[in-house]
């Protein structure tokens, strides 16, 4: 099989699969949807296991095929093909293993549902624009793949659309994304008139000629090209990655069914924005503030969201927000040119968050749907494997030494140490403080659903959905399809960043992917003191932030275990704070009293001002009226009597004749 | 000596007078049309004075046409005026107003 | 001193002969006198064509203006059983307005061709009179029958067709006359005079049964 074929066959089984599952839904039935969506998400997920296999042997270097050249317009060429490098593979094997991984899951998950074989076609969908997204060799494909993973979105979160919650969650996903893509657009825009190519290797080649270029922005002001165009692309990454302020669509993302929450809007799409800056990090490179904003915002994000993870009480919002602060980390990681890092976070974060949500949406499944944490607790006797594993991902995310998230974080947290770049200061100390946090909410999480007292009851019912806190039977463990992804994907959680820290961040392997200006190198930095990743691990007791770890864990488990009192006493005395905290800073209220209000404001002025009034009042039935009222007057002329008409023109003719000798 | 002012003026007041008839005669749908007449003489006075003054005889011709379209239009306002009295036994054009919507 | 200027003493007395009749047609109350003042009028116009050198323009307004026109309007006048009262209905209501109206018409006419000093004359200067020979009557025709052929033709069947026009509109159909229709005569068929009907002979049976 040749190489174009193989990576044809990556991104088209997944199609063809949704397809089928999706068009043919009642010929193949709800085993026949998932058998093929399954195997075609199998099929893609050895077939990039192959290439990566190829590529660490040696026998392919950087591929960059031109498929098909969809149309040529005015000398620019729109194309579909693949560029495959390191980043590429990693990318696809990332996507493709959760992926799978999800679609397993999801045949418990979804047993009961009957849009069945739907979200099969939808998530396959899915695995289908995540790889077009990445493979992608041009920022039009790219863009196509971006929109699409969108519009997949949109249709998972509004899955259950009965929801009027589900509705409007998934609406304003959309509507938030619809912002972020406008910039993206005008980016992608900028780059087609500043370059006059769309294809990546073109618009690299020539950046350095670029450097000097402004583009004049809101009538004046001139920008340097390159920032302007970065900052465009980030405002994508923004709103696809969920960074504030265009976070707000993320924790109601969660509608949506866990797998999901799993595999969108945790370890694949929403990274999305934090591959395609590190994929166009020639861009980046060039402008530092570009990557100064790129740094800020990533760094408010990591801590800010992480505190609101604090106090929330469902247990997919805690995740959710986990997720937001953890992208913030990515964010901040591309900020300070650390790119590998960002990208080596986005891996080990992708396999340990999958993990989170599906550890969460299991326990989802035992107490029958019910997601708010007051009502769990002593969850660990009756799912031992559910627990187990959520150690493992709550260690993973706090990065515990040794789990995935230690390496990936810590070499963040460094990077930022080391950066010059301006503002870097405020950063780190975000950085630094969100470990705290983080390590706060993910053992808040893990012991008010598995530890402490249960605060549910078993009550006597065939009702499968009681009210708060009632269950017909006592939660008992997944079955074996929901438990086999769990610890398919903690080996991996604890293992990767400890077997691949190394080649991914020191050992050049994203080198060919990503280009660092020398000045920017933390990473090259960095590696001066990497003496392996045992060394790393043993030597992170000494570090500041292992020490806030271990803070966060002992505060978390002094409240939360023995001393449940003492959240509600703080939530007491610092009302303030706990009232911002719990309204997520006002974002939401901020929008819907200024972007939603506003909007209908403006809207029902112009419905009620220009269209009803002027439009209608005043240009259509103004000029009605304006007729009806000169024919009335106009009509009295028509007498119908001879000599009125002679009048008429004579006095017409008297009229022509006074011009005349006026103008003679 | 004779200007072409004079005959002008000849004609325009000619034609202001056959304006006033109108004015004046407007019942009668037969004085109405001697009036027509009287106007299109006055136009045709002009033309004749132009063509002499301009040594061109495009004018004299212009008049000969305008006597022909004239004479047909008296023909057939008279047959009309003939038919609408066989019909409504009056000429009187304060009777006519079958136009007005 | 000059000799006595004939042609304008000419112009003058038309003119106001023509200008007084004019006056006439548009005032007097019977129809019949204002058919013809305006025959007056047209015969003083055809004389100051004559003054123009127009001849024969003078003689067809006098031959078809007078002779068939102008008669015709007396024709209608007469044969119409007119009850004049009515029509003169508000005349001297409208007098003011029609005569300042045509006063103001004047007015602006008239400054049109006196302002400026008179300029127009200066524009047009009169001409020296045609030589002796020179017949306005072959020019026109000339002309007529040369550069205005088409239209000339043109003219004819305008007036052929307000001929018929004028004959459709006043025929009518009078019941109870009895005229021949030529029309009919003439597409007139052997079956429609002949009917031949075949029946039975009459017998003694017929006879002796009645």
């Amino acid at each position: 099989m040749s190489l174009k074929t193989t990576l044809l066959l990556i991104p088209l089984l997944p199609l063809i699969g949704s397809l089928i599952s999706g068009l043919a839904r009642n010929q193949v039935g709800r085993a026949g949807a998932h058998w093929i969506t399954i195997l075609a998400v199998a099929g893609s997920c050895l077939l990039s296991v192959s290439v990566l296999q190829m590529q660490l042997a040696g026998e392919i270097g950087v591929e960059n095929i031109s498929i098909y050249a969809w149309m040529v317009s005015d000398g620019i060429r729109f194309e579909v093909g693949f560029l495959i490098d390191h980043l590429t593979t990693l990318m696809m094997t990332v996507v493709t293993f959760v992926s799978l991984m999800v679609h397993i899951y999801t045949i418990g998950y979804m047993h009961d549902d009957p849009g069945y074989q739907r979200f099969f076609s939808y998530i396959n969908l899915f695995t289908f624009a995540m790889l077009m997204l990445v493979m992608s060799n041009n920022f039009l494909q790219l863009f196509f793949g971006w929109e699409a993973v969108g519009l997949v979105s949109y249709l998972l979160i509004g899955f259950w659309f009965k929801r009027e919650s589900a509705i409007r969650a998934n609406m304003k996903a959309f509507l938030v994304n619809r912002v972020g893509d406008f910039g993206f657009l005008l980016g992608i825009a900028a780059v087609l008139m500043t370059f006059g190519s769309l294809d990546y290797a073109t618009v690299f080649a020539a950046t350095p000629t670029m450097a000097g270029e402004t583009i004049s922005v809101m009538g004046g002001s001139e920008w340097n090209m390159l920032t302007f165009i970065c900052i465009c692309l980030f405002i994508g990454a923004m709103g696809k990655s969920a960074q504030a302020p265009l976070h707000v669509w993320l924790p109601d993302s969660m509608e949506g069914p866990t797998p999901i929450s799993a595999l969108i809007h945790a370890a694949t799409m929403v990274t999305a924005g934090i591959f395609m800056v590190a994929r166009m990090s020639p861009l980046f490179e060039m402008s530092d503030a570009a990557l100064s904003f790129v740094m800020l915002i990533g760094a408010f994000t990591a801590f800010a969201m992480g505190l609101i993870g604090i106090v929330q009480n469902d247990i997919k919002r805690v995740v959710a927000y986990s997720t937001l602060s953890q992208l913030g980390y990515m964010t901040v990681a591309l900020g300070v040119s650390a790119y590998s890092a960002a990208i080596f976070h986005l891996m080990t974060h992708a396999f340990f968050k999958a993990l989170l949500f599906l550890g969460a949406g299991s326990v989802i499944i035992a107490l029958h749907h019910q997601q708010d944490m007051r009502y769990m607790g002593a969850l660990r006797k009756h799912m031992p494997i559910t627990w187990i594993t959520a150690w493992i991902g709550t260690l993973a995310l706090v990065g515990f030494p040794f789990f995935a998230g230690f390496y990936s974080k810590d070499m963040i947290i460094e990077a930022v140490h080391l950066s010059q770049r301006w503002g870097s200061g405020v950063a780190y100390i975000a950085v630094v403080a969100g470990v705290l946090i983080t390590s706060l909410y993910s053992f808040r999480l893990l012991y008010m659903t598995f530890h402490g007292k249960a605060r549910w009851e078993v009550v006597e019912s065939d009702e499968h959905h009681l009210p708060d806190g009632q269950l017909s039977h006592a939660p008992k463990e997944s079955p074996l399809v929901v438990t086999v992804p769990l610890i398919l994907l903690a080996i991996p959680s604890v293992l990767i960043g400890w077997y691949t820290v190394e080649p991914v961040l020191f050992g050049g392997w994203l080198d060919d992917s990503i280009y660092v200006a020398e000045r920017n190198d933390v990473l090259a930095e960095l590696s001066q003191h990497f003496h392996g990743a045992t060394a790393l691990g043993l030597h992170a007791v000494q570090t500041i932030p292992f020490w806030l770890m271990v803070a966060g864990f002992a505060i978390a488990t002094f409240v939360y275990l023995f001393r449940p009192r003492v959240a509600e006493l703080f939530s007491q005395r610092l009302p303030f704070l706990y009232r911002l905290l719990d309204h997520k800073y006002y974002f939401d209220e901020f929008y819907q009293k200024t972007f939603a209000q506003g909007g209908l404001r403006v809207g029902q002025g112009l419905w009620k001002r220009a269209d009803a009034g002027f439009i209608d009042g005043f240009l259509v039935n103004g000029s009605a009226r304006a007729v009806n009222w000169v024919a009335a007057r106009v009509r009295r002329w028509q007498t119908g009597y001879l000599y009125d008409y002679a009048f008429a023109m004579i006095i017409g003719l008297i009229a022509i004749l006074a011009a005349w000798v006026v103008l003679y | 000596m004779l200007t072409i002012t004079h005959f002008l003026t000849l004609g325009a007041i000619l034609f202001c007078l056959s304006v006033a008839g109108i004015f004046l005669n407007r019942k009668n749908v037969i004085i109405l049309l001697m009036c027509i007449e009287l106007m299109l003489l006055a136009v045709n006075m002009n033309f004749v004075t132009f063509s002499r003054f301009l040594d061109n005889l495009d004018g004299q011709v212009f008049v000969f046409f305008i006597l022909t379209v004239a004479a047909a239009e008296a023909a057939i306002g008279l047959a009309i005026l003939v038919v609408l009295f066989r019909n409504r036994e009056t000429i009187n054009v304060a009777e006519l107003d079958d136009l007005k919507g | 001193m000059n000799e006595l200027p004939l042609q304008e003493m000419v112009f003058y007395l038309f003119s106001f002969v023509m200008l007084a009749s004019a006056i006439m047609v548009v005032t007097v109350r019977n129809p019949v006198y204002a058919a013809l003042f305006l025959i007056l009028t047209f015969f003083t116009a055809a004389a100051v064509w004559m003054l123009l050198e127009a001849e024969f323009l003078a003689i067809v307004l006098v031959v078809v203006y007078v002779g068939a026109v102008m008669v015709l309007f007396l024709f209608v006048v007469m044969m119409l059983d007119i009850n004049i009262a009515p029509l003169k209905e508000g005349f001297i209501r409208y007098l003011p307005v029609g005569l300042l109206v045509a006063f103001v018409m004047a007015a602006e006419m008239v400054m049109v061709l006196w302002g400026k000093d008179r300029a127009v004359e200066g524009m047009f200067p009169t001409p020296a009179p045609a030589e002796p020979g020179y017949s306005n009557t072959e020019a026109v025709g000339e002309w007529l029958y040369t550069q205005y052929l088409l239209p000339f033709e043109m003219a004819g069947v305008i007036l052929l067709v307000a001929m018929v026009a004028a004959i459709m509109l006043t025929l009518r159909k009078r019941p109870g006359v009895k005229a021949q229709n030529p029309s009919n005569q003439v597409k007139v068929r052997r079956e429609e005079r002949i009917k031949l009907i075949s029946m039975p002979s009459e017998t003694s049976n017929d006879q002796r049964g009645g």
